[in-house]
């Protein structure tokens, strides 16, 4: 995992990526921090780190697309899998790589409240919580954009599936808030999306009757609770869609609270995806 | 060391590997050759356990390369079809990031790449970018690669794929050099390059296994089975019954006739050393008989035919097609099969006897006669070539 790591590491400043993803996201900052804190006289630097939300959106899926896709690409993969360990620590090498060069980028970014409280009040509690809630923010978002990564062998594809999943995700409050919220849209929300795992699962293992089997397993008991407690599925739906939106969690970091549940929340969701991107390596042996 | 079992391989609904068994010996080179998607590659990778078997299993000292992987793993070096380099990344760091990654204890690590560096003679280009090294650099930090780490065994897919003639040897000189100290396995798609490098000798063919012998044993058979061929000027029956005469009945084949030319193979039964006194009994048999030899040779060294042959045999319309049976000279449609059983009946002493495929159909020297010394001729100087 280290050699992994070490190799990773530099190679994102050894080439361009790692410098021009600093010197964006350093722009975005200046202009932000510009605009909010020194034109606009507000003392929060939170409000700063809100709205470069909106720049992760598009610098993320930039940071991790090479990630696996280029070992895919140059066939350097191939070493990857002769190793004598296993795939799991070549990817944990891989995005500890990617979350080190965030972080980096974080903690220059965390240059900015020190240098402005030479110049009003700042509240360095606030500021760097909230810049922990943005730092962890970018991981989970990192980890989606690397399965992304090991899905495809065309970086361009993985840069463009990625933001187009992280802006769904940006967008998911107002779409959750647009499905009715009947027991019975629930429901047929419900077996949609199992439906499409199922499609999903055939496409990945080419076996129909593991698909048909997972889909019965999930959609049966689906089914059978709705008909024993149809209150249930009262607005189900949309609310579990609610906890799909990762950006909305970063909010109540904004407003001055520290989420512990926010913070779980994005370890948890940066460790699935890590597995799930473990799991989408693996699966290529399988082919 | 290697203890390959029953390998099976499913793309879909594409079998690539059939039921592979073979065991690879300690201290040998072994030579994986087969026509392009026989399955060497596929094989290759599911030994060094890159790709899941179907069924089967494969296990290296004893481990299980799927349920021991990293034991198992590290007994081996690999190098694939394509060599995995990072290519912005020099020589040196490459390796010492592999060493580092196959889990070198760091003291060693430098000395060790060190030592791979000299032994592929890469030394000159350590600190150089891969992506300005040519392709027979590369291949050779592919090799290093493969080398680090101390493994046993060192598997290497086409290693000589797209280089130059004097790259090629290179690499040859430099897998003879690793095989006194490891066992080597290389795959190839070139008879060839098998034959000069290797002891042992795996044909794979459409997925299956069609030969497990000693590369000596496949060169004695290839010897045995080959006939005299002899070309002399007069009439099918003339010849046949002149060489009957000397050799026996029954061991004559008429391979063709066109201009008062008639070639014909002969099987002495004797051995490669009563060869000579054999050419001198047909010599004065004809000269006796007033009818000139025009030609007499013997095709040895057929071990492309011994390898076209096991090849053919599983493929239904078999890769003929494509495997230079269109014979200049051969005029046309009705005569092609003819032409083309001929030649490939002088080409290869083997076929003939073969109890069936469409070569079969005139080779047995049926009286009908087409034009074929074309084909008979180009046959016949790769097998002279491939005497040298």
């Amino acid at each position: 995992m280290e050699a992994v790591f070490k190799r990773e590491f530099r190679s994102y400043f050894t080439g361009m990526t790692g410098w021009i993803f600093f010197a964006v996201l350093f722009i975005f900052c200046g202009i932000f921090t510009t605009a909010i804190n020194l034109l606009g006289h507000a003392a929060s630097f939170e409000y700063v780190l809100s709205n470069m939300t909106i720049v992760l959106l598009f610098l993320m899926p930039v940071l991790a697309m090479r990630s696996l896709a280029e070992e895919k690409r140059s066939r350097t993969d191939g070493l990857l899998y002769s190793l004598p360990v296993g795939m799991r620590d070549v990817v944990a090498g891989k995005y500890l790589a990617l979350v080190s060069v965030w972080g980096i980028a974080c903690l220059a970014i965390g240059a900015v409240p020190l240098i402005l409280s030479f110049y009003g009040k700042i509240y360095f509690a606030s500021a760097y919580g909230t810049l922990l809630g943005f730092f962890l923010l970018g991981c989970a978002l990192l980890a989606i954009c690397m399965f992304f990564s090991s899905l495809m062998e065309n970086q361009i594809l993985v840069a463009v599936s990625g933001f187009g999943s992280l802006l769904l995700l940006y967008l998911m409050k107002g779409i959750a808030s647009l499905i009715p919220a009947g027991a019975g849209t629930s429901l047929l929300a419900f077996i949609a999306v199992e439906a499409v795992a199922a499609v999903i699962l055939y496409l990945l293992t080419k076996n129909i009757w593991t698909s048909v089997g997972a889909f019965a397993l999930f959609a049966i008991p689906t089914v059978t609770v709705y008909l024993v407690k149809k209150s249930l599925f009262e607005g189900l739906f949309p609310k579990l869609l609610g906890y799909t939106a990762v950006f909305d969690r970063f909010d109540s970091f904004v407003n001055g609270i520290f989420d512990i549940t926010a913070i779980v929340y994005y370890i948890t969701l940066a460790f699935f995806f890590v597995w799930l991107s473990v799991q989408s390596m693996d699966r290529k042996r399988w082919n | 060391m290697i203890e390959v079992r029953d390998l099976v391989k499913k793309y879909g609904s594409n079998t690539a590997v059939r039921g592979i068994s073979f065991n690879i010996e300690k201290g040998r080179i072994y030579g994986l050759l087969g026509p392009n998607g026989a399955g060497k590659s596929t094989t290759m990778n599911i030994m060094t356990g890159c790709l899941s078997a179907t069924s089967g299993s494969v296990k290296v000292d004893g481990f299980d390369i799927f349920e021991q992987p990293a034991e198992a793993k590290k007994r081996i070096g690999y190098l694939p079809e394509i060599p995995p380099l990072y290519i912005d990344m020099t020589p040196k760091e490459y390796l010492s990031f592999v060493a580092e990654a196959k889990g070198v204890p760091a003291s060693k690590r430098d000395r060790q790449v060190g030592e791979v560096l000299e032994l592929t003679g890469t030394d000159g280009v350590k600190d150089r970018l891969i992506r300005n090294l040519s392709k027979g650099f590369r291949q050779r930090v592919g090799i290093a690669q493969a080398m680090i780490g101390d493994p046993e065994i060192i598997i290497l897919d086409e290693p000589t794929v797209g280089l130059d003639p004097k790259q090629i040897k290179e690499i040859r000189d430099l897998i003879r050099d690793l095989a006194q100290v490891k066992t080597v396995v290389i795959s190839s798609h070139i008879l060839a390059e098998v034959a000069e490098v290797c002891d042992h000798v795996l044909i794979i063919s459409n997925g299956r296994l069609v030969a497990d012998s000693e590369l000596a044993d496949l060169e004695e058979e290839a010897g045995r089975s080959n006939g005299l061929t002899v070309r002399a000027r007069g009439s099918a029956a003339d010849v046949k019954a002149l060489l009957e005469s000397v050799a026996g009945p029954g061991s004559v084949s008429v391979t063709g006739s066109s201009g008062g030319l008639t070639e014909a193979v002969v099987k002495s039964g004797a051995g490669r050393e009563a060869e000579g006194a054999f050419r001198d009994k047909v010599f004065f048999a004809f000269a006796s008989a007033g009818i000139p030899i025009n030609e007499m040779y013997h095709r040895e060294s057929s071990l492309e035919s011994i390898f076209l042959e096991l090849t053919e045999k599983d493929i239904y319309g078999g890769p003929e097609e494509d495997d230079g049976d269109v014979i200049p000279g051969v005029p046309d449609v009705g005569s092609a099969d003819g032409g083309t059983a001929a030649a490939q009946g002088g080409a290869e002493g083997v076929a003939q006897e073969k109890p069936s495929g469409k070569k079969k159909k005139s080779a047995g020297g049926s009286g009908d006669y087409t034009p074929l010394f074309g084909g008979g001729e180009e046959e016949q100087d790769k097998g002279k070539g491939d005497d040298d």
